[in-house]
């Protein structure tokens, strides 16, 4: 009996540090990793690398400005297209469609398209839009972030419009207020923070995509404001840069990975704030 | 019909047709705005289907040419024009597996700290951060792995895993820090974060009571871990698993710097 009680006890002790030494071994590299970004990043970050066009190859100096700037528009057109799209869905699933079919097959989709590995999506609109129209373009890049957007903006919208209590809509509808006057005058307002955090990390995701963007906007080493011309993005950069052979290039490539990573978990960290308020 | 209207009579009639104009209005814009949601709705439908439609198109070339030998041959020959994606998918599976071999223990060991062990102030700020960890964009990982990890590997680890462990497949080749075994290991890193959020919630929402009953009849706090909490939970722990895994075998960017090496290490 006592011999019983000892193996259990050591039993409970040997299982429970094991976990405990895996969480460490798990957090410790994931806190290398974010480390590394952190002081490498920052050894290669200056002024010029917002300033500057990218040198040529194999020259010291230089920055990466069109490719914070072309992030910055694709994402922001991603967000355009995307965005207003999923949460109109969403607005079917949850105001309209509820338990009909199409609903159930839209959302059964939607999983289907979180899950779809995001360089797939690339090559769909490579098929899609760079093929037909014989050339790498911002617009393409965009489509494709907002395919890959568009299936998490649509169950957060879905997920936070059914959070409004249905009492709410009724009162509303009481009133002979149109459902349409309803659903935008009433219930958006109740869901708009969850919506807006939803919309906010999926931005954030998608501003960290680098496979579909590698065959629809590409890259370009020079400003590029038009739409239908390759542009360059800090994730493609990324791609390039590390696997390039120049020391400098990896310099630059640590500093738009911390970029990204530091604007990726601010976004995070604000939403989560936004979160934790409409919880307190 | 509003009450106020009532007492006059051509009063009551604008009154009226004004009513009768708003109901028309919201008659309206009801039907516009259900039709925008139903046709943003469908438009997610159109989109898979087209992907589906698309995706078969452009790979019907190779489908006719090559058939299902594609998918089983192992040769890469521009010259002759034979291609067989054999090697890739080969390393796609191993590496994801490998991932998911390293990652689900450790996953479910940060849990089991989270939830069970840790004090709670030190549970929140760490789940927090694994959270946050989660969300890194994929190509910083890959990054990572080639430049910090790939050379610590080539260094240190592999000249002993060869000569110790040379017997075992895997373990055999040139100490290049790049393969399917530290390809395998980036994918596990990246995934931890994601699967052990995953599980951590589902391991909240075993029952108290379940675990009181446990603790009640004298089980020590692995024995109601393994016995309870786990069994209760084993679903969600594989459906956090597979998607894990779809994260894992659609790893593209993370893959790219490393992943690139399997065709050679193959």
């Amino acid at each position: 009996m006592n011999a019983h009680y000892i193996k259990r006890t050591l039993a409970n002790y040997g299982a429970l540090t094991v976990s405990a030494l895996s969480a460490v071994f798990g957090i410790f590299f994931l806190f290398w990793i974010l480390k590394d970004v952190l002081v490498l990043g920052f050894s290669a970050i200056n002024f010029d690398f917002f300033t500057q066009l990218p040198a040529p190859a194999g020259m010291e100096g230089g920055g990466l400005a069109n490719a914070i700037a072309g992030t910055f528009l694709i994402t922001a057109l991603a967000t355009i297209i995307g965005v207003p799209a999923g949460i109109m869905a969403g607005t079917y699933l949850s105001e309209y469609g509820r338990k009909s079919r199409m609903a159930s097959v839209v959302r059964f989709i939607s999983d289907i398209l979180v899950s779809a590995p995001s360089i797939v999506v690339g090559v769909f609109v490579y098929a899609l839009l760079v093929k037909p129209f014989g050339g790498f373009s911002a617009i393409a890049g965009a489509v494709a972030l907002a395919i890959i957007m568009l299936p998490v903006v649509i169950r957060t919208a879905e997920e936070m419009l059914k959070l409004v209590p249905d009492a709410t809509r009724e009162a509303a509808l009481a009133l002979g207020a149109p459902h349409w006057k309803v659903t935008v005058q009433v219930v958006y307002r109740g869901a708009v923070r969850g919506i807006v955090t939803g919309v906010m990390l999926a931005v954030a995701r998608v501003s960290g995509e680098t496979a579909p963007l590698l065959f629809t906007s590409f890259n370009n080493s020079f400003w590029n404001f038009s739409l239908t011309e390759p542009t360059a993005t800090l994730t493609v950069t990324i791609f390039n840069y590390a696997m390039g052979p120049y020391e400098d290039w990896h310099q630059k490539a640590w500093a738009a990975a911390l970029l990204i990573t530091a604007i990726v978990l601010l976004v995070n960290i604000i939403s989560r704030i936004i979160v934790r308020g409409k919880a307190g | 019909m509003p009450l106020r209207d009532m007492p006059e009579k051509g009063a009551s009639d604008k009154g009226q047709a004004a009513a009768a104009r708003r109901y028309a209005a919201a008659r309206a814009g009801d039907a516009v705005f259900k039709g925008a949601a139903w046709f943003f709705a469908a438009s997610v439908i159109a989109l898979m289907l087209l992907v589906f439609v698309i995706l078969l198109k452009e790979s019907w070339l190779s489908i006719k040419t090559f058939g299902l030998g594609f998918l089983v041959s192992s040769t890469w020959d521009p010259v002759s024009l034979q291609f067989g994606a054999l090697p890739s998918i080969y390393g796609t599976l191993v590496s994801s597996a490998i991932a998911i071999i390293i990652a689900l223990p450790i996953s479910i060991g940060i849990a089991i700290f989270l939830t069970e062990m840790a004090p709670k102030r030190v549970s929140g700020p760490v789940g927090s951060a694994i959270e946050l960890l989660a969300s890194i964009p994929s190509i910083i990982y890959g990054m990572w792995g080639l430049f910090v990890f790939a050379p610590v590997l080539s260094e240190h680890i592999e000249p002993f895993l060869i000569e110790r462990l040379g017997f075992i497949p895997l373990f055999t080749g040139a100490p290049l820090g790049i393969g399917m075994l530290p390809a395998g290991f980036i994918l596990a890193i990246m995934i931890i974060p994601f699967i052990s959020s995953v599980t951590r919630d589902i391991f909240r929402m075993v029952p108290p009571m379940l675990k009181e009953s446990g603790y009640g009849v004298g089980a020590t706090k692995w024995e109601v871990i393994w016995t309870i909490v786990i069994p209760y939970t084993r679903s969600g722990i594989i459906g956090a698993v597979i998607l894990g895994l779809g994260r894992a075998l659609g790893g593209d960017d993370r893959n790219l710097p490393l992943g690139n090496a399997e065709r050679k290490c193959f």
